[in-house]
């Protein structure tokens, strides 16, 4: 965000009542301005502003029939039940080992990919893997989710039949039966699902890394490798660093769609992140309360991670978000 | 937002040629790694590309002939069965007309809000023009969070209802950042001239602006389009209930959660028992493959010809959000 977007509101109705006065009448030539945005600040003020207010039903016995102030004010009750709840504790370790795996195994991929594609030297290739590669970031997660338990299913799936023919193991496995298996699907799911996407913008970083670097580094004698652990991925590291704060402050939202359409009964143990969590004890069970203050717990910790990133960023020296 | 890095990647200056492909002495080494990085990219894209056509083949395929399985890259027993099915089925018509519909009213309203709040605040003399911004971007921070809205769109009456698709989305705060710094790029002259012509603030922005900004909102018509066709939360979140306002990735959704949920006698498998399929032979499998491809295809058939926009509206939005 640009500093001078964060500052205050318009200052501009200050002491002098003839100052107001010019403000209001340079309003009003400007009225087709106002007419054109204010609508939508309204719009989003409902939309946007109005669910804050919802928090404060995370410290209520909320019952959807009273009116807003006929509530029964709990305080901190709904928490500390979350805290002792065992449910939710397995909630919370399945959405932070989701979290990991999503956060390196994303990152890592992506860097990998768009290295090995900056060093592809027939353009014509390059493309095409390009294009294919973005082509799973635009169908839903539905369709991927159809496709994914097609491939993994056990009649004839192509995962148990391709690691039978190779011999690694003997009988078809149930991959989205066996709990433990789940983290390690989804991450492979999300890769798959966004890798080629995610390099977007790292290739976008290299064509700003100056060719004469390249040039003079072969002349030295720097080979491929070196070439690209000393001039490409220090060439990378302002953007990777930026989008690791960002992605830290993201950490929690570990995505509901996935987890939801491929989770089961016989995975649930692992499949059930806090956004599932909030699903089903809010509109489930209708118990409103309780999910609300899960869900708060989440934006809580999100902002901490994202602040306490930020900082730390900016003790190393670094490039910082804001 | 303009941070340090990403001000580097834009503003940065530019490679003044596209950076040259050097002829040089290769080393074995150099050779080693490019038959390598060709095997492991191609190895990539069968691995990104197979599940699709396999999921095609099985859906072009008979559905009695499926069931022995083996069935890779190509039908083995042509037949159109499956789609003649699937679209003669009312229930599956109807959802993709309402996906269709959605979409189509979703994106023009989406881009059309959002290009004309970009375009306010895009002015520098507009008094409320920081208001406005700082109202909208702090949004991008703050989120009440599932419940809270849920209980909004209960009490505007939303629920149970078409416009729960369109109104909470008018305006993409992501989008309107895009279509302002692309609005503040153009020649201010071109504006200001419009202005002196007698034209008012809503004329310039329909004459002028809009033209002038094609390239900008198609990107985000883009972005809102591939959105509205993918969606099926708000749907199973709010109109459930409503048959008649169900999308085709929701009617997709439910035939998933029916396979996975095991049991013999699914509404999926009641759904490929009934008379019509019986007549058609047609199986659970085969019909979710098939709706499957039609649920993913209208995406797959646009996005390579549009992948500039796409590409373009990533970097300028990471770049100047």
């Amino acid at each position: 965000m640009r500093s001078q977007e964060t500052a205050a509101v318009p200052s501009a109705p200050s002491a002098e009542p003839g100052k107001v006065g010019r403000w209001f009448r340079t309003l009003s030539k400007q009225k087709a301005l106002v007419l054109m945005s204010v609508p939508f600040v309204i719009w989003i003020f409902i939309f946007k502003y109005v669910p804050l207010w919802g928090w404060t039903i995370a410290f209520q016995h909320y019952r959807p029939n009273l009116g807003m102030f006929e509530q029964e004010w709990v305080g901190l009750e709904q928490f500390r039940f979350l805290f002792s709840d065992d449910s939710f504790l397995r909630v919370l370790r399945n959405t932070l080992a989701m979290a990991v795996i999503k956060l390196v195994l994303g990152f890592v991929t992506a860097i990998a990919l768009a290295i090995l594609l900056n060093e592809v030297r027939i353009a014509f290739f390059k493309r095409a893997v390009q294009t294919i590669s973005y082509l799973p970031h635009f169908i839903s997660w539905v369709v991927a989710a159809n496709i994914i338990s097609t491939a993994l299913s056990i009649d004839g799936g192509i995962v148990n039949e391709l690691l039978m023919w190779l011999g690694i193991i003997d009988r078809p496995i149930m991959w989205l039966g066996v709990g433990h298996y789940f983290w390690g699907i989804l991450g492979a799911s999300e890769v798959w699902k966004d890798v080629g996407w995610n390099t977007i913008v790292y290739l976008a970083a290299m064509t700003m890394i100056d060719p004469s670097q390249y040039e003079a580094a072969e002349i030295d004698g720097a080979n491929r490798m070196q070439r690209i652990q000393h001039i490409t991925l220090p060439g990378l590291k302002p953007v990777i660093i930026i989008l690791l704060i960002m992605n830290l402050g993201n950490i929690l939202e570990t995505g509901f769609e996935p987890q939801y359409l491929m989770g089961n009964g016989m995975n649930a143990d692992y499949s059930e992140n806090l956004e599932i969590f909030v699903l089903k004890y809010g509109i489930s069970m209708g118990n409103f309360s309780l999910a609300t203050a899960a869900g708060i717990f989440k934006t809580v910790v999100s902002f901490i991670l994202l602040f306490g990133a930020n900082s730390l960023a900016k003790r190393l020296g670094e490039q910082r978000l804001f | 937002m303009a941070t340090p890095a990403a001000q580097q990647v834009g503003a940065g200056k530019k490679p003044e040629k596209p950076r040259k492909v050097y002829k040089r002495f290769q080393s074995p080494g150099d050779r080693l790694f490019d038959l390598f990085n060709f095997i492991f990219l191609s190895l990539l894209v069968i691995f990104t590309l197979y599940p699709f056509l396999n999921t095609l083949a099985v859906s072009l395929n008979n559905a009695n002939d499926s069931i022995r399985g083996g069935i890779y890259l190509l039908p083995r027993d042509f037949s159109l069965d499956n789609y003649k099915y699937v679209f003669q089925e009312a229930t599956i018509f109807h959802a993709t007309l309402v996906s269709i519909l959605r979409t189509v009213i979703g994106t023009i309203v989406t881009v059309f809000c959002s290009a004309m709040v970009a375009y306010t605040i895009s002015r520098p003399e507009f008094l409320l023009r920081r208001f406005v911004t700082v109202t909208f971007i702090l949004t991008m921070y703050l989120n009440g969070g599932l419940i809270p809205n849920y209980l909004l769109m209960r009490d505007l009456d939303l629920i149970g209802s078409f416009w729960v698709y369109i109104v909470p989305g008018i305006i993409g705060v992501f989008n309107m950042i895009v279509i302002r710094s692309f609005i503040e790029g153009l020649p201010e002259g071109i504006i200001e001239s419009a202005r002196i012509d007698g034209a008012g603030e809503f004329r310039t922005f329909m004459q002028i602006v809009i033209p002038l900004a094609l390239p900008a909102l198609a990107t985000v018509a883009l972005f809102t389009g591939v959105f509205q066709w993918n969606s099926w939360f708000d749907v199973f979140l709010y109109n459930s209930e409503k048959a008649n306002l169900s999308t085709l990735q929701y009617e997709l959704m439910k035939m998933l959660a029916n396979s996975n949920s095991n049991s013999s006698m699914t509404s999926a498998s009641a759904f490929a028992n009934s008379a019509n399929a019986s007549a058609n032979f047609v199986t659970p499998t085969s019909i979710r493959a098939t709706m499957t491809i039609v649920a993913s295809l209208p995406m797959i058939i646009v996005y390579p010809f549009l992948q500039k926009y796409f590409v373009k509206g990533m970097t300028v939005g990471g770049v100047k959000g």
